[in-house]
Formats: C-alpha cells, sequence, structure tokens
C-alpha cells in the first residue's frame, strides 16, 4: 500500500512538474491517435453508410466480417501491419516501420471496424426508421447513405470519440510497429509498459493518470454531448407544448 | 373510357410467404378520391407503396402513366434535423431542382399549409399536426398528379386532423390548370365520407368492394356486394 501511495504521490509531483519528457510522450500519444482516427473516420463512415443503405450480393458476409474484425487483438492487427512494413514486406518501400506512420497506419486498421460497424448500426435504424420517405422522394442509395449520416451526426460524434477511446489506450500494434523508441515513437501506453516492466512505477503511474484523464475526458465529452443534445431539443419542445396549451 | 394514370391488373404483393396483396385490379384516374379502408393488416398501406413504387409487385400488372407525377405523405412523415424550409426544400432539391431554387419554392409551399412563419425553425420541435403539414407542403411543392397518403391524420389529434384534412380537400381540388388525384388510407369513416369519390374495401389483401362513396355508405347496396365490408363499416360506426 505505501509502495502505491509513494507511487502516486511521486507522479502527481512529475505530471506538475511539467517534465518535458512526459508531455512529449503525451502529445505523440494524442497526435498519432487522433491521426488514426482522422484517417479512420474518413473511410469508415463512409462504408458503414454505404453497408447500412446499400442491398448487394455477399453484404451478409461483408457485415460477418466486419463484426468478427471487432474482436481482431491489437497485436495481431500490428503483426499484419509490421508484416507490410518490413524490408521484405509490400509497402516496405515505404520505409515506415518503426516511424509515427507505421503506428498511424495500425491504429487506423485497429480502430477502422469500430467506426464502420458502429456507423453502420447507426444509419441502418435511421434508414429503417425514415428510408423509405427518402426513396419515395427519390433518394437513391448513395444520397441517402450521406443524408441519414449527416442527420444522424451527434450519433456519428459519439461513434468518432469511442474510436479514439479506443485507439489511444491500445498498446499491442504500436508497441510491434512503432518499437517504443525513446524520444520517437514512444507514446502512452508502450511506455507504461516498459517503465513498469523496468520498475519505474512513478512514472508508470503519471502517465497511466494521465491516460485515465483523457479516457475520462473523452467519456465526460460524450455525456456533455448527450445532454446538450437532450437540453436543447427537449427545451424547445417543451416550449412548444407550453405555446400549443 | 377516361385515361387511367395508373392501373393495377392481378396484382400480388408478397413478403416471402406471407401474402400482403392477392389479384388486385384497381383503375385510377384524374380528379378520383379514393380512400382505402379495411381493418388493420388488410394491405392498405402495402397498395400505397405498390402504387407508389416502392414496393414491386410480386405477380401481376402494374402500369403507369409515364408522366405521372406522384407524391406521398406518410403517417409519421420524415423531418429531417434542419430547418422547416430545408425540409421542404429537400423534397424539390430530390427531384432535381437546384437548392437556391428549392428553398424559394419551399416557403410557396409553406404558404399553402400556413407554415411560412415556422420556416426558419427546427422541423423535429414542430408538434405531430405542424409536422404534417410540413409532409404536405413538400408534397404540394413536387406538383404531383396523384397523392398518395397514408392514415395522414392517425397519430394526430382533433384540431390537427381538421386543419390536415382541410388541406388534404384543398389540394384534391387542385387548380384552375390541373386535376389532382389522391388515394389515401384511412381508419375514419367520417374522414372517408367527407373526401373520398370512390372507396375501396380490403381484407387480408384482398379488395372486397370498390364502390362510389354514396353507395359504400348505402347499407343494403354494400351489403349486397359485400358482408364483409358491410359488417366492417356496421362495426365502425357503432
Amino acid at each position: 500500500m505505501s509502495t502505491l501511495m509513494h507511487s502516486a504521490a511521486t507522479a502527481l509531483e512529475l505530471i506538475a512538474s511539467d517534465d518535458p519528457a512526459l508531455w512529449t510522450i503525451v502529445g505523440r500519444s494524442l497526435a498519432v491517435s487522433a491521426s488514426a482516427c482522422l484517417l479512420a473516420s474518413g473511410f469508415g463512415l463512409v462504408l458503414g453508410a454505404y453497408l447500412a443503405v446499400g442491398r448487394f450480393r455477399g453484404r451478409g458476409a461483408c457485415l460477418t466480417l466486419l463484426n468478427t474484425l471487432l474482436a481482431v487483438p491489437s497485436v495481431v492487427v500490428g503483426l499484419v501491419v509490421y508484416l507490410l512494413l518490413s524490408r521484405s514486406g509490400p509497402l516496405g518501400g515505404l520505409g515506415w516501420l518503426f516511424s509515427f506512420q507505421a503506428m498511424v497506419l495500425a491504429q487506423s486498421l485497429l480502430v477502422l471496424p469500430v467506426v464502420c460497424a458502429l456507423a453502420r448500426q447507426v444509419v441502418q435504424d435511421a434508414e429503417q426508421a425514415h428510408g423509405e420517405q427518402l426513396r419515395s422522394l427519390g433518394a437513391g442509395t448513395a444520397l441517402r447513405s450521406v443524408l441519414l449520416a449527416w442527420d444522424e451526426r451527434f450519433a456519428l460524434l459519439t461513434v468518432l470519440i469511442v474510436a479514439f477511446g479506443r485507439a489511444i489506450s491500445e498498446v499491442g500494434a504500436v508497441m510491434i510497429v512503432g518499437g517504443n523508441i525513446d524520444g520517437f515513437t514512444r507514446v502512452m501506453t508502450t511506455a507504461i509498459a516498459l517503465e513498469t516492466s523496468k520498475g519505474d512505477l512513478p512514472l508508470a503511474l503519471a502517465l497511466g493518470l494521465i491516460l485515465l484523464s483523457v479516457v475520462l475526458l473523452l467519456n465526460a465529452l460524450v455525456t456533455l454531448l448527450r445532454a446538450w443534445r437532450e437540453r436543447v431539443e427537449g427545451a424547445r419542445a417543451s416550449a412548444l407544448s407550453v405555446a400549443a396549451g | 373510357m377516361t385515361q387511367a394514370l395508373i392501373e393495377l391488373h392481378g396484382a400480388c404483393l408478397r413478403f416471402g410467404p406471407l401474402p400482403a396483396l392477392s389479384d388486385v385490379d384497381l383503375r385510377i384516374c384524374a380528379g378520383e378520391r379514393i380512400a382505402l379502408v379495411g381493418s388493420n393488416g388488410s394491405g392498405k398501406s402495402s397498395l400505397l407503396r405498390l402504387l407508389h413504387g416502392l414496393l414491386p409487385p410480386s405477380a401481376g400488372l402494374l402500369r403507369c402513366e409515364p408522366s405521372l407525377r406522384q407524391a406521398m405523405v406518410f403517417q409519421r412523415p420524415f423531418m429531417w434535423r434542419s430547418t422547416v424550409q430545408n425540409n421542404v426544400a429537400l423534397g424539390l432539391w430530390l427531384a432535381g431542382t437546384g437548392w437556391r431554387e428549392a428553398r424559394t419554392l419551399a416557403l410557396e409551399g409553406l404558404e399553402q399549409v400556413g407554415m411560412a412563419e415556422h420556416a426558419g425553425r427546427n422541423a423535429r420541435n414542430l408538434s405531430g399536426g405542424q409536422q404534417q403539414r410540413v409532409a404536405l407542403a413538400r408534397a404540394w411543392v413536387r406538383r404531383p398528379d396523384l397523392w398518395l397518403l397514408d392514415e395522414p391524420t392517425a397519430s394526430l389529434d382533433p384540431h390537427a386532423k381538421r386543419e390536415v384534412e382541410a388541406l388534404m380537400a384543398a389540394f384534391s381540388v387542385g387548380g384552375a390548370q390541373r386535376t389532382m388525384s389522391m388515394v389515401f388510407a384511412s381508419h375514419n369513416l367520417g374522414q372517408v365520407k367527407r373526401l373520398a369519390s370512390r372507396v375501396v374495401y380490403l381484407e387480408r389483401g384482398r379488395v372486397l368492394a370498390d364502390l362510389p362513396v354514396d353507395q359504400f355508405f348505402n347499407t343494403r347496396c354494400l351489403q349486397s356486394v359485400s358482408h364483409a365490408a358491410h359488417l366492417f363499416v356496421k362495426g365502425e360506426l357503432v
């Protein structure tokens, strides 16, 4: 217990001391995960919305594959990206292995199924409720995907926050393709794993606390977003019912 | 014989093994106001969707005048998370009108339904009756020759019901240059009496009676055509 208390106190001191090494790792983590989410959301939202609305041969197989990919361990994703980027791999010429780009690529592939599957569910629910009316107005598959995705933009924003949470908290893939190189590819999760194995618990704990804070902040954002939506829409609705008498 | 806008010959519709419509013959001519009546699950909504082209017939023939413009209004209209004006403009934009022009025409449509002062409001925050009026405006701006309405007043309070019904009556009259036709599903026989010129009674996906409105509400006449339809009307009017 005393070790834990001592480590926690040292960790808090470290956070308060504005240690540049610590904040560089935090900054890199945020940059890698934000870039990966941006990349994955670009593809994932479009693909998810299309899968929700489109009807084509093999759609069922696509959905099964997508749901399977949701459960793929991050180390497997890391391994695949490692094989792709290694010197003898198909993308070896890029020279990305053990770089920022490699970590972004690995995290993108990791969160892509999350964004895609959740977006599909959100847009599919909207399609079931309103798709027929949009078809009646003349909207084809692609247009319905776009219109319904835009209409569900608040729900999709939550999906992106969830994806960011998944990306920033993973360790396996970035460890394999980034190599945890000090000052270059070290991120919060890989640093925690390393410092714990070295026995430097205060630094590991400080990073853990910051990581926890980031995840907490994301959840708070989701809650605030929901509350704001309910408040704005609820207030309008009640104002209306009062006006209607 | 008057030219039909849309015709069904022996049309069938199946959802998997379940038949929704069986051997339906229907001819809709310009200027007709047809009410579809029948109990829940009788096939009224399916028939409207078939006529609108949202569902293809499993068998039989659907013949439609090539230049026919249709618009459908649903029981619970979809309101896009945007302004009332944009919701009406969306209908036009999807029909090929430029967005700026669509927004201008949308205001015209909103004036028709008495909703112009709400043009800038979020459509999701309107009452059910107001949303239905916006849906009617969205259909009206497309200048349809044939209106299809699926229980448009079913979930509305009596006041909103009267408002929507008045708009339906006004729109079905059309204008000096054009004749509009209307097919609507309803459980409200009073509304059917007020709005329809012809009544089609459906039961288990089959048309059991297709009569002018005065004959449909004539007990002796209806009984001679369909005992089931007579019982339905009698039950509804109790």
